[in-house]
């Protein structure tokens, strides 16, 4: 029992981690009803200017600001170069279009800042929390819960930008509907110059914390292939949505890893590890099978 | 008028339909008899579409009954009413956008074609001969709207009013027994609509074939039509023919409002 | 002037009906067809049947198979090499298992294998689109590389599910050398390239562009959606299925699941981007495209760098062989959304004009 708790408390908490790449999917596709597939590569490339900045000598602090410069202004530039010139076209092409982005990025950043595998340090340690360890003789990482704070954090702030100031809530009259948020005058073009510097920023902090977890590295890009099952459980519109769908994946496949694999092996034999890679999808799938609109997502009657 | 109006083909009785607890259609009940020009007038938001695609089984209506060349039937697929004769054409137009005139209206033989795919693979006899059989009849359609001159164009290209003439002859290649017209006309300058009323009242008279339409201009509506249903807010307040509608006094609230 | 159909006049829907109704077209895939089969062989090297022409040739079929379903039906599918991994491991299989079987058969069976899971995978295509999609054909590519690395049937209990291909023997000939391996890829090609260009230029391939268009309306003019849909599933399927057990038999000899990545069916996506979504023609020109860039990428490279005294490591190369891709996608995608086929095309048109601007 204690040993289930904590296999499922830390996949709660890797959750988390999920969640916060997944809340930069659904700040884009909110606003401007594109799925960001370069989501991913972009927390790749906010993790590589910050320990890109750190070896160049600036201080962690420093480093941070500067990545942050870099990821608005990257932002930016895609809505500017890439997004705006494809406005008309159906949604599957802006999909591919950042998948194209993603490769662009994935090429770009180890180029400016080298690809070699690098430690990013935040002065927050992956240990057991002792007093818990004392207590319940459970493990939980100081780190893990440090990240859930940020996470928390990070939720709140933007939940409290959307409700109360006059960006957020012209943000959210753009999600509504395009063509009545123009009417109205709200500048389109900024709002999603806006929207993008706020997803830069969200990786941001999703690399940071991968980052400092996982080392910086190019398997940060695939984060964003574990947050779109996350998106798909969640709905692809609703923040909360993104957070417990990241909860529901990271819970159900650290217990699949560990209790799956020994069923199989009693009936077919051999190893049946990395359960993982897959589990997410085959779950999701199963979601779309019984709530395809996620769990928080407006359903969607089609008009003739 | 010397044109035979048969019995009635298609029958509607008390038709409700809710989207969630939205009230789209509310116990609606009229007939439509064979090669007769029914005309449904309304409103915007009267439910006019709501009422063609429950007919062609688009929508599937809570309550009610529809007989179809007395049979009735629950629930019915789109497929199934274009197989049984039943055609349509969309308020905003619903053309193939990535394909060529000709194809698209080739698309709407599709129900006649029974080659398999492996048959198209190995483009063995049936299949050709298939697609030369049914191009002949997608040329006299093509000739019959007189628009010879655009068989190759993709359709994305065209100007809305040959687009509308297109949509027209995609379900016309159907050879449909009934067809459903929603707004026709709709955005179209005089010389346009002429010619769309001249084509439809040729389609009637030549190949009998039984037409709904829904149509905001009056003129073209009294015109044309045989009988008129009225609908507003979803509710049948008028029915008969179009100098009946005209002087029903539910009618003239309904389109010129009611100072109260 | 030479390009042009000005006194070509066709008197029945069968010659406008044709495969290619302009006489220079046909003359042009005519020599197309002679140079592969009979000038090439008899000139390129080894080097050249087995590190560009033959994956060429497979890697066009593939990008054929997902063009089928991308871009003839609009469902975007991310799993096209799990497909091929399928055909791959079932063509072994097949030649392991069923003793005497030939070797084309189990293609065939490879194929269909394949198009059997390529529907299964299909299913959710009714009731989802778009990215919901994708993201369920991604379910495709991991779980599918994964059981065939896990289950230790599939690869004959080889160790990391690492299979070798039997040997090619038809009708008691042996397939050995690049050249006839490059002949055999050809002829499977060419035949299967021509069965989808008939389906698609018959109600099957109008009935899948309808789906893509406006699904609700070819419901409404009688298309049934589902039998549609997961016939394009199945279709694309069958062609990734044959191109993976070349793949396997024909270019690598040995393959391993992780082979198939999804790396790998991303750059079969790019090449229908770049060479046209919905154009037989474009799967090649794709295909062509996104292969010969990284050899010329490699070659001249490291030159340019050398005239300019620049340094230069290989893993720069590759980086800047990502961003190309990644560029390249967005490039075309807002610029020619229908690709290099598309490029041709209007080639062409000029080419029937000219000399004359108008």
């Amino acid at each position: 029992m204690q040993f289930f708790l904590e296999v499922l408390i830390g996949g709660l908490l890797s959750g988390v981690m999920y969640a916060l790449v997944a809340l930069g999917f659904v700040l884009i596709y909110k606003a401007s009803g594109v799925f960001n597939f370069a989501q991913g590569a972009m927390v790749y490339l906010a993790a590589l200017s910050v320990v890109g900045c750190m070896e160049k000598g600036a201080p962690l602090w420093l480093a941070i600001l500067l990545a942050f410069v870099i990821m608005t202004l990257f932002g930016i530039a895609t809505e500017k170069f890439v997004l705006r010139k494809l406005v008309n076209q159906p949604p599957i092409a802006l999909f591919m279009a950042t998948i194209g982005l993603a490769f662009f990025i994935e090429g770009l950043a180890p180029m400016l800042f080298g690809s070699e595998p690098r430690a990013l340090d935040l002065g927050i340690v992956d240990e057991p929390i002792p007093a818990i360890l004392d207590a319940w003789g459970i493990v939980i990482s100081k780190f893990d819960l440090v990240a859930a704070g940020v996470a928390a954090l990070l939720v709140t702030t933007l939940a409290l930008f959307f409700q109360y100031t006059r960006i957020g809530r012209a943000l959210r009259a753009v999600a509504d509907d395009h063509q009545a948020a123009l009417s109205i005058g709200i500048p389109l073009q900024h709002i999603w110059a806006i929207v993008w510097g706020i997803a830069g920023f969200v990786a941001l902090v999703a690399g940071l914390m991968w980052g400092a977890r996982n080392g910086v590295q190019f398997a940060l890009t695939f984060t964003a292939l574990k947050a779109l099952p996350v998106l798909i459980i969640g709905g692809f519109t609703s923040v909360p949505g993104a957070i417990v769908g990241g909860l529901i994946i990271g819970a159900s496949e650290k217990l699949a890893e560990i209790y799956l694999p020994p069923v199989m092996q009693s009936l077919f034999g051999g190893n049946f590890g990395g359960i993982e890679g897959w589990f997410p999808y085959v779950l999701a799938l199963f979601f779309l099978l019984i709530r395809p609109e996620g769990l928080f997502g407006e359903k969607h009657i089609d008009r003739v | 008028m010397s044109k035979k109006i048969g019995d009635v083909i298609l029958d509607l009785q008390n038709i409700s339909l809710r989207f969630g607890g939205v009230k789209a259609l509310t116990d609606i009940s009229f007939d439509v008899r064979e090669h007769e020009i029914r005309a449904i007038i309304g409103p915007n938001g009267a439910g006019k579409s709501s009422m063609l695609n429950v007919i062609n089984g688009v929508y599937h209506p809570q309550e009610g009954v529809i007989i179809f060349r007395g049979r009735e039937r629950k629930k019915m697929e789109p497929h199934h009413a274009a197989t049984q004769g039943i055609a349509r054409t969309f308020q905003n137009i619903a053309l193939f956008k990535g394909m060529s005139v000709l194809d698209n209206i080739m698309t709407g033989r599709i129900t006649r074609m029974k080659a398999s795919f492996v048959e198209h693979a190995l483009w063995l006899g049936r299949a050709r001969r298939e697609e030369l059989e049914h191009r002949k009849k997608v040329e006299e359609v093509i000739d019959f709207l007189e628009i010879q001159h655009i068989r190759r164009t993709p359709v994305g290209r065209l100007p809305y009013g040959l687009q509308k003439r297109v949509e027209l002859g995609r379900a016309l290649a159907a050879e449909p027994s009934m067809l459903l017209l929603d707004e026709p006309m709709a955005g179209m300058n005089v010389e346009e609509k002429q010619d769309m009323c001249r084509f439809i009242l040729d389609v009637n008279d030549q190949f009998g074939t039984t037409i709904v339409l829904i149509e905001h201009d009056m003129g073209v509506v009294m015109d044309i039509s045989d009988r008129v249903v009225v609908l507003d807010y979803g509710k049948k307040i008028g029915d008969g023919l179009p100098d009946d509608v005209k002087n029903n006094p539910d009618v003239i609230t309904a389109y010129l409002g009611v100072s109260h | 002037m030479i390009y042009r159909e000005a006194g070509q006049f066709k008197t029945s829907y069968a010659a406008d009906q044709q495969l290619f109704p302009i006489r220079q077209d046909r003359i042009g895939v005519l020599i197309v067809l002679a140079v592969a089969f009979l000038a090439i062989p008899a000139v390129a090297s080894e080097y050249w049947f087995s590190a560009i022409l033959i994956p060429f040739l497979i890697f066009s079929l593939a990008a054929l198979g997902l063009n089928i379903l991308t871009g003839y039906a609009g469902q975007l599918s991310l799993g096209s090499a799990a497909f091929m991994a399928v055909g791959a491991y079932a063509a072994y299989n097949f030649q392991l298992r069923i003793e005497g079987i030939p070797i084309l058969v189990s293609f065939a069976c490879a194929g269909l294998t394949a198009a059997g899971v390529g529907i299964l995978f299909g299913l959710p295509s009714l009731w989802i689109k778009g990215f919901y999609l994708a993201v369920a054909t991604l379910a495709a590519q991991f779980f599918i590389v994964w059981c065939l690395t896990k289950f230790p049937w599939f690869s004959n209990h080889s160790s990391s599910g690492v299979i070798s291909a039997q040997k090619i023997v038809i009708f008691g000939h042996e397939f050995a050398s690049p050249r006839e391996k490059y002949l055999l890829v050809l002829t499977l090609v060419a035949v299967m390239a021509l069965a989808a260009k008939n389906m698609v230029r018959s109600s099957t391939g109008r009935a899948w562009m309808a789906v893509r268009d406006m699904d609700v309306a070819a419901e409404v003019i009688g298309i049934r959606l589902m039998p549609t849909k997961l016939l394009a599933f199945a279709v694309s399927s069958f062609y990734c299925g044959v191109a993976g057990a070349l793949y396997a038999f024909c270019y690598l000899g040995s393959v391993e699941p992780d082979g198939f990545s999804l790396d790998m069916s991303f750059r079969i996506l790019f090449m229908i981007i770049i060479g046209g979504a919905g154009s037989i023609l474009g799967s090649f020109l794709g295909a062509a495209f996104i292969l010969l860039l990284p050899i010329f990428l490699d070659i001249a490279l490291p030159r340019m760098a050398g005239l300019l005294g620049l340094p230069f490591s290989n893993a720069t190369v590759s980086h800047i062989q990502i961003l190309l891709f990644g560029t390249l996608i967005m490039f075309f995608l807002i610029v020619e959304p229908h690709g290099l086929a598309r490029l041709w095309q209007i080639g062409k048109e000029k080419l029937r004009l000219w000399p004359f601007p108008h």
